[in-house]
């Protein structure tokens, strides 16, 4: 690793100062559970470390004016073990159960797994399905976005050099809806080979009224799979989810790699997006 | 640069100088000699170097040591007390929970931090408590015996 200083800021202001200062030169660390591997792999280089993992101010999770808000240095092991986040946004309790381990939940932030971007994180596909949007801060400026234009590309963000991810706003989710996370791995924790988060609501006639599904692991920020959401409508339990899976299979566009080729890959998207419905489709009856 | 690094390890508190790229875990190893704290993938996934701060677990290899400032860190080697075991070390003497050693210092410090959270844990409570430890020896059946028997015992 390149020689680098260690830089403290004790609040969020002052690590917007920091950052106006330094900026590229500069990057900003949470947990830094995905930072270090890359620093060590020389992948990047910073000259200075701005810590972020510090910033009690940014550790939160509350309710506040009819949406769920989280601070960007929450630790995943704080929102999957958080009363409200089971009681209300069980997807992303689910989510944060398959990521990792205990070791890495209790470091990592859910904000700096935003900002690293990388395409197969577990956070985002879940986020967007729900609706999360993100907002950023500088020294100049706050500004807010839907997560899905938050995440531009392969590790890419819509972040200027001088701003900083703040916190995530959730709204809740309507009544009578279900949802599931579904992530394909060789063992627990693993990152996922294919990963499906699914967002159901129904009817009063227990039929899909609206869903949402959006595709991780895609090697591109998560895809929202609207084709395959249209084909979903007005399902009901026990009805065929074949065409939902073959729109959704269309809409995927994973890439071979280490953990599989693309026909592995699409395989387990049809599989995952048919076990997805199931579900949620039960568990929203269940509420 | 070396910068200034205050923590409390195993109960002693140390004031080092210590190179900002350092981890948490070389810090332990290297300043403090507490080999006890192993280095395998350094790649966040083997947990050999498994440390509590705070009462939590963590991965040592993955944390800058700098962001460790003013914490409160265990290792295996702060663990039994005056000379006496833990009872999750006789735990794992007792159930013959490890063979080559090398994954047990971080398998007993995962499992402290379980039971120090949930002092009644069943078997996938421990087998979801660690995942994030791998074992090449044991096949994890007599550590997950050692902590079923001692939640056993505890209740």
């Amino acid at each position: 690793m390149k020689p680098l200083e260690f830089l403290e800021p004790k609040t969020l202001e002052e690590a917007c100062s920091l950052l106006s200062k330094h900026k590229e030169a500069a990057k900003l660390i949470a947990g830094g559970q995905s930072l270090r591997p890359i620093m060590r792999h020389r992948l990047i280089a910073p000259k200075y470390l701005i810590n972020l993992k510090g910033l009690s101010e940014l550790d939160y999770i509350k309710e506040l004016s009819g949406e769920l808000r989280i601070g960007a240095i929450t630790t995943h092991r704080t929102v999957e073990t958080s009363t409200v986040i089971n009681q209300k946004f069980p997807i992303l309790a689910e989510m944060e159960r398959s990521l990792g381990s205990v070791q890495i939940r209790n470091w990592g932030t859910i904000g700096g797994s935003l900002a690293h971007a990388d395409p197969s994180g577990d956070p985002a596909p879940v986020l967007i399905a729900i609706g999360a949007k993100v907002k950023v801060v500088s020294t100049k400026d706050e500004r807010e976005l839907p997560l899905e234009n938050f995440l531009t590309g392969y590790y890419e963000t819509a972040l200027e050099s001088d701003e900083i991810l703040k916190e995530i706003t959730i709204p809740y989710l309507p009544p009578n809806s279900g949802s599931a996370y579904l992530k394909e791995v060789i063992r627990a924790g693993d990152i996922g080979i294919a990963t499906v988060a699914a967002i159901i609501t129904l009817n009063s006639k227990q039929e899909v009224k609206e869903a949402k599904f959006v595709l991780g692991a895609q090697g591109t920020p998560p895809i929202r799979a609207t084709q395959a959401e249209r084909a979903a409508t007005g399902k009901r339990v026990g009805d065929s989810t074949e065409d939902v899976a073959e729109a959704a299979a269309k809409e995927a566009r994973p890439q071979t790699d280490i953990l599989g080729s693309v026909e592995y890959k699409l395989d387990m998207v049809k599989s995952l997006i048919k076990r997805a419905i199931s579900l949620s489709i039960t568990r929203a009856h269940a509420d | 640069m070396k910068q200034i690094l205050k923590i409390r390890v195993n109960g002693d508190d140390h004031e080092l100088y210590v190179d900002p790229r350092r981890s948490l875990a070389e810090v332990l190893r290297n300043e403090l000699g507490l080999l006890g704290v192993k280095e395998g993938c350094l790649t966040g996934y083997c947990g050999v170097c498994t440390v509590l701060i705070d009462g939590k677990s963590v991965k040592s290899c993955l944390i800058f040591a700098h962001q460790t400032q003013g914490k409160d860190i265990l290792t295996i080697e702060g663990l039994a007390t005056d000379g006496q075991l833990h009872p999750i070390q006789q735990a794992f003497i007792d159930h013959f929970a490890f063979q080559c050693g090398f994954c047990t210092p971080a398998m007993i410090l995962s499992m402290k931090a379980l039971f120090d959270e949930n002092p009644n844990p069943s078997e996938e409570d421990i087998r979801i408590a660690l995942i994030g430890n791998l074992c090449r020896c044991t096949g994890y059946h007599k550590i997950v015996e050692a902590g079923l028997a001692l939640a056993k015992s505890k209740n």
